[in-house]
C-alpha cells in the first residue's frame, strides 16, 4: 500500500509515469469521471487551507468518488483531546485514502503509522507538502515539455519556504538541472539543502540580484519575502522591492521563460505581469487539480498507472 | 589494580568498565538498571592507569543487554562478556542508528509535542559530529547532549 509523506517517496521513474497519467487526465477528464466511483475520500484538514482542501476535494470528485471530512481542526474530535492516531485508526474504516493537513512537523507520517488506507500529506507544519510539488512539476512539465536540462531559478524567502526546498529535492534528481537561487543574504537556501545539493553533486549559485540572473533561468519559482521574517523594519523596506518581480524587470528574461508562483501572491509580483505569456502561475492552480486526481488513482486504484 | 579486581570477581554476567567518571549514573538509568530484578553493582570514581578515574558497572548473571544506548552515551567504554569467571566476548560500542525513547524532540511544532503517546524515535545522520535526526520533524539533536 502506497502513500505519499515526502516529496522523495516516489522514484522518478513512478513519477514521471503519475504525471504522465496526470496529462491523460487533463487531455480528456471525461474518460476518467467514473474511475472512483463509490470511493470515499477523507479530508482531514486539522488545521485551514481552502486552496489545498477544495483542490483535493475537486480532484475526487472529478473521479466520481465522494468525499467525508472536516475543514478546520477546532470541530474535529482530536479538539476535544482526541489523539491524532486514535482519530486516523477510526477514519481508516470510513473512508478508502486519508487526505491530511496539520499543523505538526510529521503528523502525516504518525498518520500513514496508524492507517490502514493510503495515507497524502496535504501539509505537516513547515516541513512538506508534496503535492504542491507534484503541481509545480506538472506545471513546469505542460510548458517546458520536460523536467530534465533546465536551469531553475528560486526567488524570495529561500529560508523557511517549503515549497521551494521540495521542489528543488526533487526537481534536483532530473539530469542536467541546475539552481539559480535569489534571496537576501537573511534568506538563503538552508543548510541541510545546500549539503543535499552538494552531495548528489547538483549545480547551483546564489546571488541577490535578480534581474542578472533573470535572463538565465528557463524556470522562475517566486516566493514571498514576509515581514516577519525581518529584525527591523528599515531592512524590509529596503529588501523587498529588490525580490518583486514586475513587467520591466522581465524584460531582461527569456522568451521561454516560465513563471510560476504556489500561490496565494500578496505582493511579490506585480498585477502587470499576469498578462504575460510567460505567467503560468494561474494554470497551476488547475494542473494541481489533475496531479491530485492522479495521485488518487493511482493510490487507489494502482491499474491506471503506465 | 582495583577495578582488574573487581572484574575478575564476578562468575558470571557483564562488566561495562572504563566508563567516563560521573556518566555510571546516567548509563545506570538509560539501562533502567534502577528497575531491575537482579544483582548489580556501580562503582564510582574507580581509581584507573588510562582514565585517572571512571565509573564500572557489574551486571551478575545477565549476559544480554541492550548495548546500543550505551554506545551512545559514552562510546568509550567497554563491554566484557563474563562466563566461568572468564571474559569470553568483547563487544564493540558504536554509536546506534536508531533509538527510541533515549533522546527526546525538543521541537515545540513537532507532532510528537502534543501525541504524547507515541515514541520518540531518532536516526543517526551525522556518526562523527553524533548528530541524530527526530523521524517526523527532522530536527537535529546532538547525542552529547544526553
Ligand atoms: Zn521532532
Amino acid at each position: 500500500m502506497k502513500s505519499l509523506i515526502n516529496t522523495l517517496d516516489f522514484s522518478v521513474k513512478e513519477q514521471d509515469e503519475l504525471l504522465a497519467l496526470a496529462n491523460r487526465m487533463a487531455a480528456s477528464p471525461k474518460d476518467y469521471n467514473e474511475l472512483l466511483k463509490g470511493r470515499i475520500m477523507a479530508s482531514l484538514f486539522f488545521e485551514p487551507s481552502t486552496r489545498t482542501r477544495l483542490s483535493f476535494e475537486s480532484a475526487m470528485l472529478r473521479l466520481g468518488g465522494r468525499v467525508i471530512g472536516f475543514s478546520d481542526g477546532s470541530l474535529s474530535s482530536t479538539a476535544k483531546g482526541e489523539s491524532l492516531s486514535d482519530t486516523i485508526r477510526m477514519v481508516s474504516h470510513y473512508a478508502d485514502c486519508i487526505v491530511i493537513r496539520h499543523s505538526k512537523e510529521g503528523a502525516a507520517q504518525v498518520a500513514q503509522t496508524h492507517a490502514s488506507v493510503p495515507v497524502i500529506n496535504a501539509g505537516d507544519g513547515g516541513r512538506e507538502h508534496p503535492t504542491q510539488t507534484l503541481t509545480d512539476l506538472m506545471t513546469i512539465l505542460k510548458v517546458k515539455n520536460r523536467l530534465d536540462n533546465l536551469t531553475v531559478g528560486c526567488v524570495g524567502d529561500l529560508k523557511f519556504g517549503r515549497t521551494v526546498h521540495s521542489l528543488v529535492k526533487n526537481i534536483g534528481r532530473y539530469p542536467g538541472v541546475r539552481f539559480l537561487f535569489v534571496s537576501p543574504g537573511e534568506l538563503r537556501i538552508p543548510a541541510f539543502l545546500r549539503t543535499y545539493l552538494d552531495e548528489l553533486r547538483i549545480p547551483y549559485e546564489e546571488s541577490s540580484h535578480m534581474e542578472a540572473a533573470l535572463g538565465l533561468m528557463d524556470v522562475l519559482y517566486m516566493t514571498r519575502v514576509q515581514r516577519e521574517r525581518f529584525f527591523n523594519e528599515e531592512e524590509y523596506i529596503r529588501l523587498k522591492d529588490m525580490f518583486i518581480l514586475n513587467s520591466q524587470k522581465l524584460e531582461n528574461a527569456g522568451k521561454e521563460l516560465a513563471i510560476l508562483h504556489p500561490l496565494p501572491r500578496v505582493n511579490e509580483i506585480a498585477y502587470d505581469v499576469d498578462d504575460d505569456p510567460r505567467a503560468v502561475y494561474f494554470d497551476q492552480a488547475g494542473y494541481g487539480v489533475f496531479a491530485r486526481m492522479a495521485l488518487l488513482a493511482w493510490l487507489l486504484d494502482g491499474k491506471e498507472l503506465g | 589494580m582495583a577495578g582488574q579486581r573487581l572484574v575478575n570477581s564476578i562468575e558470571k554476567g557483564i562488566v561495562i568498565d572504563h566508563i567516563q567518571a560521573g556518566m555510571g549514573i546516567k548509563l545506570f538509568r538509560y539501562l533502567n538498571l534502577d528497575k531491575a530484578g537482579f544483582t548489580v553493582v556501580m562503582i564510582m570514581n574507580a581509581a584507573s592507569k588510562r582514565m585517572g578515574r571512571k565509573d564500572i558497572i557489574k551486571i551478575q548473571d545477565i549476559t544480554d543487554l541492550d548495548y546500543t544506548v550505551i554506545g551512545l552515551i559514552d562510546h568509550r567504554a567497554t563491554i566484557s562478556v563474563i562466563d566461568g569467571g572468564k571474559i569470553i566476548a568483547k563487544k564493540p560500542l558504536t554509536l546506534p542508528s536508531t533509538v527510541q525513547n533515549v533522546l527526546y524532540c525538543k521541537n515545540p511544532r513537532c507532532v510528537t509535542a502534543t501525541e504524547k503517546q507515541m515514541p520518540h524515535i531518532f536516526r543517526l545522520q551525522n556518526a562523527g559530529e553524533r548528530i541524530y535526526k527526530c523521524a517526523y520533524c527532522e530536527e537535529y539533536v546532538n547525542g552529547f547532549e544526553l
